[in-house]
């Protein structure tokens, strides 16, 4: 399926809804198939490449830091980046700039570019399909 | 290509980003040339309410001094070409008349809404 380019735009933080988890499964499949993805991560989903989320224990669930290998957004970010590298794909991710100003958020992971509005239509007039996956 | 922004989900951060933020996505994408149009639906109707104030909040001392003005950001949508249609059954089931509303609106009956979206390349349902 080489060759085949998709454009997501995402809406959500990190940890606050199943729509995300939602979106980087469909993300991931398309890493598999060696697509050539654009997300734009606009508003509160510019915190997903966030370079400071932290993994930490859980004493609810009785285990320590490592045991718990609590999920983090951004390295499901990094790893899809290298699953989609891996399969002759790409992984272009753009955080919208002014919503990474507005939340602080420009430490991002390698790989995450600053971008703006135009950027989405500009990878959605050139893409296979585009899904947007909106905050509710 | 052609791309229909959908609007239903009404007032999502429009306090603390002082506008909607697909309605802005849509001005700065129109901006750079992108042929857009627009569907207010649902509770997003009321965005074309001519009367809404949204002015006048504060938190102790900070003061919103630029609340968002939705009517006049779709009015201006509308000045720089971009259709805006909006579903009619949506504005009658809220007790909302036509003159409640800003002028320029494309009304459309929900049965119209597929060969509506047939009209377009892309439809973004935000």
């Amino acid at each position: 399926m080489a060759g085949k380019k998709l454009t997501f735009a995402l809406m959500d933080s990190a940890f606050e809804s199943a729509r995300t988890t939602t979106a980087m499964r469909l993300i991931d499949i398309a890493a598999r198939r060696g697509y050539d993805i654009t997300v734009f991560a606009y508003e509160g989903a510019v915190m997903l490449p966030f370079a400071k989320q932290e993994q930490h224990a859980n004493k609810v669930h009785g285990r320590e830091v490592e045991e718990e290998n609590h999920p983090l957004p951004r390295k499901f970010i990094a790893s899809m980046m290298t699953e989609a590298k891996k399969n002759g794909g790409s992984l272009d991710w753009i955080n919208c700039g002014l919503c990474v100003d507005e939340r602080g958020a420009g430490e991002a992971i390698e790989g995450v570019r600053r971008g703006a509005p135009p950027d989405f239509w500009k990878a959605a007039e050139t893409t296979d399909n585009t899904l947007v996956i909106a905050t509710r | 290509m052609k791309a229909l922004n959908i609007i239903e989900t009404a007032y999502r951060a429009t306090i603390e980003e002082q506008d909607d933020t697909v309605v802005w996505l849509t001005h700065a994408m129109k901006g750079a040339g992108a042929d857009l149009s627009v569907l207010l639906r649902g509770n997003a109707v009321n965005y074309a309410v001519k009367t809404q104030d949204a002015s006048g909040l504060s938190f102790g001392d900070t003061k919103q001094t630029q609340p968002p003005r939705l009517a006049e950001d779709i009015t201006r949508l509308i000045g720089k070409g971009v259709e805006v249609y909006i579903v009619e059954e949506d504005v009658a089931e809220r007790g909302l008349e036509r003159t409640d509303l800003i002028d320029g609106l494309k009304p459309v009956p929900r049965a119209g809404m597929p060969k509506l979206f047939a009209g377009f390349d892309r439809v973004w349902h935000w």
